[in-house]
C-alpha cells in the first residue's frame, strides 16, 4: 500500500489553516465587539494599543497568560481543568465539516477546501454541539460554588431546550435539500438560489437558536452578573477563564459560518459561474464571499448584544418551548407538504 | 506483522471501552462514573463506524452522550452525591451482585458461543449509510418504526402529566 503523502500534507495544512483562522477571527471578534459596542454607545472603543487599538487582543491574551492561576481548594482539580479544555476542543471541532471553499487545482492535484466531506455532516455538527454543554456543566460543578452550579445548570437546560427547535428547523431544510452533506447543500444553492428564500421561517428559528446555543445576549442567562455574580466561570482565572471566553467567540464564528453555508449560499455568490475567470481565482473569490457573509453575521451577533436586554429565565424557557418548537414543527409540516406536492405533480 | 489497520483500531477501541466500562462501576465519584460512561459510548460509536454504520454512530453520540448523559449529570450534580454521605452497603449485597452478574455473563457466553455470525450482505460497505437505512426503515420496517414512535409519544405525554400534577 502506498501512502498518498500529498493527501496527508494537504489535510495537515488545511486543518492547521482552519484552526489558525478560527483563532485569529475569534481574537479579532473581541476587538470587533468592543469597537461595535463603542460605536453603538457613542464611545470610541479601544484605541490605545496599536493603530485603532488593533493590538488590543494581543495585549489581552498576554495579560490572561501572565495572570495568577488559582484553583479553588475545595474544587475537583481534574474536572476543574477539564471544563475549559472541553469547551475549547468542542468549539474547534465543528469547523471540520464546513466547506470553506470550492476546489483548488495545485500542480495537477485537486484540493478541496473542506477538511472532511462526510455524508452525515449536519448530524456531526449536532453531535458536537450536543457535547458543548459538558464543558460548561463540568466547569460549573467542579468549582464547588453555588453560583457557578446554578449558572451551569441554567446554561445546560437552555442549550438542551434550544437544540430541539434548532434540530426541527434543520429537518425542514434537509427535507428540501435531500442531503446531509454541507458541501452538497452549498452546491445546490449555487444553482438554485439561497435557501433562505425557501426557508425564511426555518432560518429565523435557526438564528434565534444559534444565539441561545452560543450563550449570547439576549440569552446569556448563564452569565447574568446581576443575579449570579458572574456565571459558570466565576471561580476561573488566568487562561482557563480565557478559554471559556474564547470558546464563545469561536462558537460565534462557527455558527456564522454554518448559517452562511446552510442558508446564504456558503462560498457561492451570484454570478459566480458567468465571470469567465480561472477556476482557482473563482474559488478564492468564493472563499472571500463566505468570509464577508461570516463577518456580516458576526456583526449582527454584536449588534444584537448591545441593543437588546437580557430575557428573564421563565421568558427564555417559554420562548423556547412554547413558541420556537411549535413554530419549527409547523415549518416542518408545511415544508413536508410542499415537498410531497412537488414530487407528485 | 499480521495485523491489518482495522484489527489494530478494533483492538485499541475495545481496550479503551473495557477500561472505561470498568471505570463506570469501580469509580467512587458518581461524576467520574458518568464521564467514563460517556467515553464508553464514544468507543462504541467507534465500533459502529468500523461496521460502516456512520448514521448509527453519530445518532448514538447525539442521543446517549449528548442528551441522556447530560440529564444523568444534571441529577447527580443537583443531588450532590459524594463519598461522605453515601450510605454504606452491606458486604453480602456486593457478593450477591457479583455472583448474579457473573451468572448472566456465563449465560450470555453459553448462548453466543455457538451462534453463527453471518454478515447480512457480504461485501456491502454502504449498508449503514443514511439513505439505505431510511429506505429500509420506511418500507420494510415501517410498522415497528411507527409503533415505537407512538411509544415515545406516550412516554412524553406521561412525563408532562406527572410534571403538571406537581405544579
Amino acid at each position: 500500500m502506498t501512502i498518498d503523502w500529498f493527501f496527508i500534507l494537504e489535510k495537515i495544512v488545511l486543518i492547521s489553516g482552519v484552526l489558525a483562522i478560527s483563532l485569529v477571527v475569534a481574537m479579532y471578534s473581541t476587538w470587533g465587539e468592543r469597537k461595535v459596542a463603542g460605536i453603538i454607545q457613542d464611545r470610541i472603543g479601544p484605541n490605545r494599543a496599536g493603530f485603532m487599538g488593533l493590538l488590543q487582543p494581543l495585549a489581552d491574551g498576554g495579560k490572561l497568560f501572565f495572570k495568577e492561576e488559582i484553583i479553588p481548594g475545595n474544587s475537583n482539580r481534574f474536572l476543574f481543568i477539564l471544563g475549559p479544555s472541553l469547551a475549547m476542543i468542542v468549539a474547534c471541532m465543528t469547523s471540520a465539516v464546513i466547506p470553506w471553499g470550492d476546489t483548488l487545482t495545485i500542480a495537477g492535484h485537486t484540493v478541496s477546501l473542506q477538511i472532511a466531506d462526510v455524508n452525515i455532516g449536519i448530524l456531526y455538527i449536532f453531535g458536537v454541539v450536543s457535547l458543548g454543554v459538558y464543558g460548561i456543566m463540568l466547569g460549573g460543578w467542579a468549582s464547588n460554588n453555588k453560583y457557578s452550579l446554578l449558572a451551569s445548570i441554567r446554561a445546560a437546560s437552555q442549550i438542551i431546550s434550544y437544540e430541539l427547535a434548532m434540530g426541527l428547523s434543520l429537518i425542514a431544510l434537509l427535507m428540501m435539500t435531500g442531503t446531509l452533506s454541507l458541501k452538497e447543500i452549498v452546491e445546490q444553492q449555487r444553482h438554485d438560489g439561497w435557501n433562505v428564500l425557501y426557508q425564511p421561517l426555518g432560518f429565523l428559528i435557526f438564528l434565534v437558536c444559534s444565539f441561545a446555543e452560543c450563550n449570547r445576549t439576549p440569552f446569556d442567562l448563564a452569565e447574568a452578573e446581576s443575579e449570579l455574580n458572574g456565571g459558570y466561570h466565576l471561580e476561573y482565572s488566568s487562561m482557563k477563564l480565557g478559554f471559556y471566553l474564547f470558546a464563545e467567540y469561536i462558537n460565534m464564528f462557527i455558527s456564522s459560518a454554518l448559517m452562511s453555508s446552510l442558508y446564504f449560499g456558503g462560498y457561492s455568490f451570484p454570478g459566480m459561474d458567468s465571470l469567465g475567470l480561472a477556476p482557482n481565482l473563482v474559488t478564492i473569490l468564493g472563499t472571500a464571499a463566505l468570509f464577508i457573509k461570516i463577518i456580516c453575521f458576526l456583526f449582527f451577533f454584536m449588534w444584537v448584544r448591545w441593543t437588546i436586554p437580557r430575557f428573564r429565565y421563565d421568558q427564555l424557557m417559554r420562548l423556547g418551548w412554547n413558541i420556537m418548537i411549535p413554530l419549527a414543527l409547523a415549518n416542518m409540516l408545511i415544508t413536508g407538504a410542499i415537498v410531497l406536492y412537488r414530487s407528485t405533480h | 506483522m499480521g495485523m491489518s489497520l482495522q484489527q489494530i483500531v478494533f483492538g485499541v477501541l475495545s481496550i479503551i471501552s473495557i477500561i472505561s466500562a470498568l471505570g463506570v462501576i469501580l469509580s467512587k465519584n458518581p461524576v467520574t462514573s458518568v464521564l467514563c460512561l460517556i467515553v464508553t459510548f464514544f468507543t462504541i460509536a467507534g465500533h459502529y463506524i468500523m461496521l460502516n454504520a456512520q448514521f448509527l454512530a453519530v445518532v448514538h453520540i447525539i442521543v446517549y452522550a449528548g442528551a441522556i448523559m447530560v440529564l444523568f449529570l444534571f441529577v447527580i450534580m443537583l443531588m450532590n452525591l459524594n463519598a461522605e454521605i453515601e450510605p454504606q452497603k452491606r458486604n453480602w449485597l456486593k457478593y450477591a451482585g457479583a455472583i448474579s452478574g457473573g451468572a448472566l455473563l456465563l449465560v450470555l457466553l453459553g448462548a453466543l458461543r455457538e451462534a453463527d455470525v453471518t454478515p447480512l450482505q457480504p461485501g456491502s460497505t454502504d449498508i449503514g449509510l443514511i439513505s439505505n437505512l431510511g429506505k429500509t426503515l420506511f418500507s420494510q420496517y415501517v410498522v415497528p418504526f411507527e409503533v415505537s414512535s407512538i411509544l415515545f409519544l406516550s412516554a412524553m405525554v406521561g412525563a408532562v402529566v406527572i410534571g403538571k400534577r406537581e405544579a
